[in-house]
């Protein structure tokens, strides 16, 4: 038996503030197609960017065909070894065509000293590599012409063109219709019979019951499990995936359910949402689970009117709204965090006090002018109240730490008159203090009659924190349940496809 | 309570932001001017400084709008034009028509506004992808206008009132440089004490998170060209005053003094940094350059240069602050 084609031993990767790898060790045979499943956050990504030179590891040694891998850049991992990432971000120029896209950077010369392109050549090669994979695609087409799943067997053909050794196929599916995948799948069989190993990532747990040889489960950065596809049954992969402690770190206070505050009646956008319906309530943390793309944050933002709606109606405290942008939410007092704090939710080269205020400035107006006393009381207060640690209310907030920065945006709102608080994934990239404290101020909201609805990736905080959880999957609805009856296991089985609905 | 350390501690921290972003430009204009001083006699003079002061004017009021278009993120490159236009307007109606000066001037100030608001519509209406291009449209469709209505040649003869704007002094100090000082306070006020102003660095800052804080992007932003239109206007009458005439080719070029203004000021063209003290100074470093250089006897054609580097120098300031500035690295 040869050395097996990749393996890893003992390889951790450390960002600040998480472990996203965490010793581990794993092998890739040659010629098989090998699954990567985990949560959101598992690792997954990270191991990819490893393998591809994005990123370099701290500790641990990779083997690539019986050689240590050291020191690679991508350029190095895609010319020489021939290790080739397809990301769901597709790496395509529309304008080109078909031909000039696969060759691109490495065009074939009909005249080295001129550097004039040999097109023929380049045309002739692109139908040769198109018919290995079965492709009816024309070599001069242009790229931008072509559909979804057409675009990716060009990004595959393009692989081809650099004899790769290993493909990384990260979440491939999640934009193609099934027949599209069905293709992919094809082609991804017949690679595999010409030798090619398959690095495959998705969600979708079915198609890794059908298309992958041996799988390997991530969870917080370890490896739980590589075995066979077909000795688990996806219950059981579930079952690997999450297992995550769930410890008392959530300083959950139940509170009195109130009125119908927020409805949401067949809730659908062009581009991914359909179907969906809701109710939240005051004096509940309604939590909305799902996986990474699943729709969370677009159904964040088509409710409060950032982007359009194809189709629904949306009613406050009963009664039906029409909301076109943030302006009218904001009016009713329904208001989006975003997960995004530097890039939507703060002016970071401004103050605090300016952020603070920002959203309801016309509360200081007297006359025309701002009441710039009436204005910095709020801040202080909105300071100490939430303590945010700032040296002045004049401090820039890209100057503040992740936490201080999020409570800005807490602040910000807590100074309007909003009452349906919609956190997405209010906690991430703040410390543990920080989250804690996070956690106190939604306490806070919903036992003073708000409804609060948290988008979050991390199951226990989900689980620990909300008193509702619905679950969405590819822009769909797929479970909705009680605090009481919620497991990791029944919230990731919706997560990854299934219907499951308790009440 | 708590205001108290938090405010000892500012100081200390803000310190050398202070010195490189609020006093960088004034320390600038004293270094120019000692310098000039020391090379010739006839700089240091009140004659010649209340020059500068009305050589500023026109530049500070034109930059005061340019200042609201870069707070925004954006540009407008048609106040030389719209300048042009809205003084032709009311030389055609005083002048030509004989229409009563007043009226003139007002129609002429309207139109001023009115086309910094069709820049302001192009922008969020028709959603154009960047003001440099529907500004740009109409720094070529308000200069043709001009061109048009005047069959290319200067109007003159206005009223002696009319001409005050420009010409007049109160006492020794230029009428057009109490323009100056009056438009620069009204607009600290605005940007500071008013929602609209205090929107206008939301927007330029971050205008996704503006827009999810309930503020009307599109309604700020059009405020913004119009408010710059109006200034154009503004400067016009002024230009029109000291010269006693109403021309098409008016204006030709202000756009870049007026930016170079807001950016030598500390203006920044990534939005939401910006002073109209700053503003002011930078048109004022501008004017002493240009004042320097006559008295010094440089030809024209190398004052040319000059003010070409001047450009790019205050530019690279703009790039070494976005640098230094933590919202830069975070």
């Amino acid at each position: 038996m040869s050395a097996p084609f990749l393996m890893l031993e003992n390889v951790s990767k450390a960002f600040p503030g998480v472990q996203a790898l965490d010793s581990v060790s794993m092998e890739i045979h040659k010629g098989e197609i090998h699954c990567l499943v985990g949560e959101n956050g598992a690792g997954k990504s990270t191991l990819i960017k490893l393998l591809t030179g994005v990123h370099g590891w701290d500790s641990g040694t990779i083997m690539f065909n019986g050689q240590p891998l050291s020191d690679i850049t991508p350029q190095k991992a895609l010319h020489e070894l021939g290790i080739v990432p397809i990301y769901q971000e597709l790496n395509l120029i529309p304008k080109l065509d078909v031909a000039e896209n696969i060759f691109l950077g490495r065009e074939i010369l009909a005249n080295e000293r001129f550097r004039f392109i040999n097109r023929k050549e380049m045309i002739a090669r692109t139908k040769e590599i198109l018919a290995r994979l079965g492709q009816d695609i024309s070599p001069t087409a242009l790229v931008g012409t072509l559909g979804i799943g057409k675009q990716q067997m060009v990004e595959i053909a393009k692989a081809l063109a650099v004899e790769a050794n290993l493909l990384i196929l990260d979440e491939p599916t999640a934009p193609l219709g099934q027949e599209e995948a069905d293709e992919l799948f094809s082609v991804m069989r017949q690679l595999k019979s010409e030798g090619v190993t398959i690095i495959f990532i998705s969600h979708k747990l079915e198609e890794i019951k059908e298309i992958g040889d041996r799988l390997t489960v991530l969870r917080d950065g370890k490896k739980i499990i590589t075995t066979d596809v077909d000795s688990l049954s996806i219950d059981e992969i579930i079952t690997y995936m999450v297992g995550r402690q769930i410890d008392d770190k959530y300083p959950k206070v139940k509170s009195k359910r109130g009125e119908l505050a927020l409805e949401v009646r067949n809730l659908s956008t062009p581009e991914l949402l359909q179907d969906i319906s809701f109710k939240a309530y005051r004096g509940e943390v309604l939590g909305i689970a799902g996986l990474v793309g699943a729709g969370r944050t677009e159904l964040a933002r088509a409710i409060i009117g950032a982007d359009p709606l194809l189709q629904g109606e949306i009613l406050i405290n009963g009664r039906k709204v029409e909301i076109r942008s943030p302006k009218d939410a904001v009016r009713h007092g329904l208001v989006l965090l975003t997960e995004d704090r530097k890039s939507q939710g703060l002016v970071l080269n401004n103050t605090v006090l300016f952020n603070a205020t920002l959203a309801n400035l016309q509360k200081y107006l007297s006359g025309v002018l701002l009441d710039l006393s009436a204005q910095k009381e709020d801040a202080v207060r909105v300071v100490k109240d939430l303590s945010i640690k700032t040296p002045s209310l004049n401090t820039l907030v890209a100057q503040l730490s992740g936490g201080n920065q999020q409570k800005v945006v807490i602040g910000k709102w807590l100074n309007t008159k909003a009452d349906i608080f919609i956190f997405d994934e209010p906690t991430r990239g703040i410390d543990v203090g920080a989250k804690t404290e996070v956690y106190n101020i939604i306490n806070n909201l919903v036992k003073n009659g708000a409804a609060v609805i948290m988008i979050s990736s991390e199951l226990p905080e989900i689980l620990g924190m909300s008193d509702r959880i619905i679950v969405l999957s590819e822009g769909r609805l797929t479970g909705e349940f009680a605090r009481e009856e919620a497991t990791q296991e029944k919230i990731m089985a919706a997560a990854t496809g299934g219907i499951h609905y308790a009440s | 309570m708590q205001a108290k350390p938090m405010q000892q501690e500012a100081r200390g921290v803000d310190w050398k932001d202070f010195l490189l972003n609020r006093m960088g430009a004034l320390l600038g204009l004293i270094i120019i001017m000692i310098g000039l001083s020391l090379a010739t006699p006839r700089f240091f003079t009140v004659g010649n400084l209340m020059n500068v002061a009305q050589q500023s004017a026109i530049n500070a009021l034109v930059a005061s709008g340019m200042l609201l278009a870069i707070l925004t993120a954006g540009i407008d490159l048609s106040v030389g034009s719209i300048l042009a236009l809205s003084i032709c307007v009311s030389g055609i109606l005083i002048v030509k028509l004989g229409w009563p000066s007043l009226i003139g001037l007002l129609v002429g100030l309207g139109v001023a506004a009115g086309a910094g608001t069709v820049n302001g519509l192009l922008l969020t209406k028709l959603r154009l992808p960047h003001p440099f291009i529907s500004t740009l449209g109409m720094q070529n469709v308000a200069r043709g206008l001009a061109l048009i209505i005047t069959q290319a040649s200067p109007i003159s003869g206005f009223p002696k009132w009319v001409q005050f704007f420009g010409a007049g002094y109160l006492g020794r100090i230029p009428f057009s440089f109490i323009l100056v000082v009056i438009t620069v306070v009204t607009f600290h006020i605005f940007l500071t004490r008013t929602t609209l102003g205090r929107h206008i660095y939301a927007v330029g800052g971050n205008i996704e998170a503006a827009r999810l804080s309930g503020i009307d992007v599109d309604k700020v932003r059009l405020w913004v060209y119009t408010i710059s239109g109006f200034m154009a206007g503004v400067a016009g009458l002024t230009l029109m005053g000291r010269v006693n005439a109403a021309y098409p080719l008016a204006g030709l070029m202000y756009e870049t003094d007026a930016i170079a203004a807001v950016i030598i000021g500390g203006g920044s063209f990534m939005g939401g940094v910006g002073t109209i003290w700053g503003t002011l100074l930078g048109a004022i470093i501008i004017a002493v350059i240009r004042n320097g250089l006559n008295l010094l006897g440089v030809s024209p054609d190398t004052q040319t240069i000059i003010i070409g580097l001047v450009i790019i120098g205050s530019v690279y300031i703009d790039v070494l602050r976005r640098r230094r500035s933590p919202a830069a690295k975070a």
